[in-house]
């Protein structure tokens, strides 16, 4: 057979969402590979601009529906910084509270979606089954389960709704529990370790100069957290550690790409524990003035790596620009380069490791 | 030692076939009456060749709702439900309770959904039945037809010498070993037929994967059932499994039978075989024609309505033929494990027929399956070619060695 080019996507079982990855073929081996990204558009950046900054927190929820809370955070973080009012002690730690449910709701889904992607079915079930319980924790704290409209500028949107720390502790423990389960399905199995051991391996050289962030470019033993190098919220005084992948010695695969992520989980609930125990009493929200005026910087570690939001104020009580940085849309540029020598069938071992979300990606 | 339900399938045909000749010949008996001639034809009908092809016609079609309406459901049904219970939930519950009409939807409204789940696949068969067959323009039409049927005949090829007792079969070879794994190997030519004709990158993948996995897997197969073939002497079914009834051990009044699979050899054989028969009923370790991540539904994408929902029933179908080929070779095929056998009045009485015997060892079989491709992802084509020629070829070469070895040594098992 010559060379030909298949289109996996728009509408594929690969792609988890509106995207193309064209993949030029040798018989199983594939020679290139190039994303076709831009169906999910949706113009955010020039919506935000015609609405008032709180009004924009119900958008930026959307930009990423598995991951709402730490988006809609980044957001408000960047407004706040540009107002130059300071979140309450209390606000602070619910937030971290907040964004840590929402990143293990997030990898969770991840994981879920991993497994089918390499024929494990039942990794579907396993890890949504689990997600509703921390989905269950985020509607006790948020009033939804999804899209949660939470962060708001100034502070959060409710306090922590009584005995949520009792569910919350109660629910680690039964998590901690499963992830063993979980460790049996994967880590101990050895075809999926044949799978996903030294499949879209990437030089952290190569991964950084391609603007690769999180825990993709922790796969590559590269040391870099956002919440410890760069402290917001209350992350400065939490005691956690990055998860790093060092055994590939500056190489990153899919394993080490899963090995994070999965170890990642272990660590938000650390972080949660943490912030349950130090959350003082207090406000936990302050009035934002309507109108400002100047720029605002905030940089968060996303679920998927380095979330990046610049608003501009005019002195309207809406953004004169805003900007975002997704991770994905940096990322699924360095997939090409993980793809080139590897068979057909780790196309989906490759992409499903790197954890795409369409629509931060296409904003 | 159990005893069959059905001693000769064809001798039962042949009392029904007599019976139904006898009331058909009652009327033209009757009508003979005013026209004479007709007496010819009932004399006609009476004779033997007529009654023995009525006979097969009837052994026919029984052994087709057999095997498709009770059997090719039951699998479905045990590998749904089953592989429900290892995701944590529920699975399919449509069952005789959830019928619309009236025996059977007394049950308050709001708990139909709560049966076993037996006729969910009829449901789903039904609705296939409604959906259009549809054919890519740019198909290649003979072919891409042929191939559903070519499938599905092959498949049921092999159904017509698998023997589910020593009774109940449709047909007797005496090579029939050799037929069921020649029919079995059949169906990868309909899928690269398959794969080619729809014209289709991914099935075109699906077909070419097809074909490569068939070299990977069919060898070892074969070699297995090589070793064994030195021990039994013998590629008939009906002659292995009366070899394995003999007793290999008794602890008081247990006796253990000899069954294949506790020899050295014919054990790393099994192994061989098992595995391998997952790769040949395209299950999931090594489904990779048709492997729904990246190759959306491999080679039977491009089929819809009742062409797809045949070439996805016959799946199972040729998981029952699989896991009978393992159950005959190794675990004593029909022949129940004798833990005892009462006597009453002199005549041992069997604690199972045959039939049941069979089928349980088969489903169970079969369970390991399901349960093994359900909790694995699925392999690269590159590391099936890996493990079919570098670890099965080998060991199957290790069965057969030392299978001869100790055949000449004279220390059978």
């Amino acid at each position: 057979m010559p060379e030909f080019w298949v289109n996996m996507g728009p509408q594929h079982p690969m792609t988890h969402g509106l995207w193309n990855m064209r993949v030029k073929i040798d018989g199983e081996t594939i020679v290139d590979a190039q994303p076709e990204i831009g169906y999910l558009h949706r113009g955010y950046e020039k919506i935000m601009e015609v609405r008032s900054f709180n009004n924009n927190v119900v958008l930026t929820d959307r930009l990423c529906y598995v991951s709402s809370v730490t988006w809609s955070h980044a957001y408000c973080l960047a407004v706040e910084k540009m107002m130059g009012i300071e979140v309450p002690p209390r606000g602070q730690w619910i937030r971290v509270l907040a964004l840590e449910l929402q990143r293990i709701a997030s990898h969770l889904m991840w994981l879920a979606a991993y497994g089918p992607d390499l024929g494990l079915l039942t990794s579907l079930l396993w890890g949504l089954r689990e997600r509703e319980l921390f989905l269950d924790l985020l509607q006790l704290l948020t009033g939804q389960r999804m899209n949660q409209n939470f962060p708001r500028v100034g502070g959060v949107r409710n306090d922590v709704p009584p005995d949520f720390e009792k569910y919350c502790r109660k629910i680690i423990t039964h998590f901690e529990m499963k992830l063993k389960e979980y460790e049996r399905l994967f880590h101990d199995s050895k075809i999926f370790r044949m799978r996903t051991q030294g499949v879209g391996k990437i030089r952290a050289a190569e991964a950084i100069d391609r603007g690769v962030t999180g825990p993709n470019l922790r796969a590559c033993g590269v040391d870099v957290d956002l919440r410890r190098d760069d402290p917001y919220e209350t992350y400065a005084e939490v005691d956690f550690v990055p998860q790093v992948w060092t055994e590939g010695n500056g190489v990153g695969d899919s394993y080490g790409r899963f090995a994070v992520r999965f170890n990642e989980l272990r660590e938000s609930c650390k972080i949660m524990l943490q912030a349950l125990g130090k959350m003082p009493d207090g406000p936990y929200r302050i009035k934002a003035p309507r109108r400002a005026e100047g720029e605002g910087f905030a940089r968060t570690e996303d679920s998927r790596g380095e979330a990046l939001f610049y608003v501009i104020g005019d002195g309207d009580d809406r953004p004169y620009r805003v900007k975002i940085r997704s991770p994905v849309f940096s990322t699924i540029h360095a997939v090409p380069i993980m793809l080139r020598g590897e068979k057909m069938a780790d196309v989906v071992a490759i992409i499903g490791s790197v954890d795409v979300c369409v629509g931060e990606m296409d904003k | 030692m159990s005893a069959p339900l059905i001693p000769s399938l064809f001798a039962s045909c042949r009392v029904i076939s007599v019976a139904l000749i006898a009331v058909v010949n009652a009327i033209i008996r009757g009508l003979a009456v005013l026209v004479p001639p007709l007496h010819g034809l009932a004399d006609w009908l009476e004779s033997n060749p007529v009654v023995d092809v009525v006979a097969y016609l009837i052994a026919a079609v029984v052994i087709l709702l057999w095997v498709t309406l009770v059997n090719l459901l039951t699998m479905m049904w045990i590998e749904r439900k089953f592989y429900s219970r290892i995701q944590d939930r529920y699975g399919i519950m449509i069952g005789l309770a959830s019928l619309p009409f009236w025996p059977f939807n007394r049950l308050k409204r709001g708990r139909s959904h709560l049966g076993m789940g037996w006729l969910q696949n009829v449901a789903d068969g039904l609705k296939l039945f409604q959906k259009e067959n549809l054919t890519p323009a740019l198909a290649d039409s003979p072919m891409f037809h042929t191939a559903p049927v070519f499938i599905a005949s092959s498949t049921l090829a092999v159904f017509a010498v698998l023997p589910f007792s020593s009774g109940f079969r449709f047909a007797e070879v005496p090579l029939d070993l050799l037929f069921i794994l020649a029919a079995f190997s059949l169906a990868p030519l309909g899928i690269l037929i398959a794969g080619w004709s729809a014209n289709n990158k991914y099935t075109l993948l699906g077909g070419m994967r097809g074909a490569a996995l068939l070299m990977a897997y069919e060898i070892p197969l074969l070699l297995a059932v090589i070793a064994l073939a030195m021990y039994s002497g013998s590629l008939n079914i009906a002659t292995i499994v009366a070899q394995q009834q003999a007793p290999l051990a008794s602890l008081g009044p247990l006796v253990i039978p000899s069954w294949y699979i506790f020899s050295i050899p014919q054990f790393l054989g099994f192994v061989v075989l098992f595995i391998a028969v997952i790769a040949e009923m395209e299950r999931i370790p090594f489904d990779i024609p048709e492997a729904e991540a990246e190759l959306v539904e491999g080679w039977t994408t491009e089929y819809s309505g009742m062409r797809f929902g045949i070439l996805f029933g016959f799946k199972w179908l040729r998981a029952l033929a699989g896991s009978a080929l393992v159950v005959y070779l190794y675990l004593g095929g029909w022949d129940g494990p004798v833990w005892f056998s009462p006597v009453v009045a002199g005549v041992a009485v069997p604690i199972l027929p045959e039939e049941v015997w069979f089928l349980l060892k088969v489903y169970l079989v079969y369970l390991v399956f399901v349960w093994i491709s359900w909790s694995v992802p699925r392999v690269r084509i590159d590391q099936i070619l890996n493990i079919g020629w570098k670890r099965l070829i080998p060991l199957s070469l290790a069965a057969i060695l030392l299978a001869a070895f100790l055949q000449t040594l004279g220390v059978l098992r």
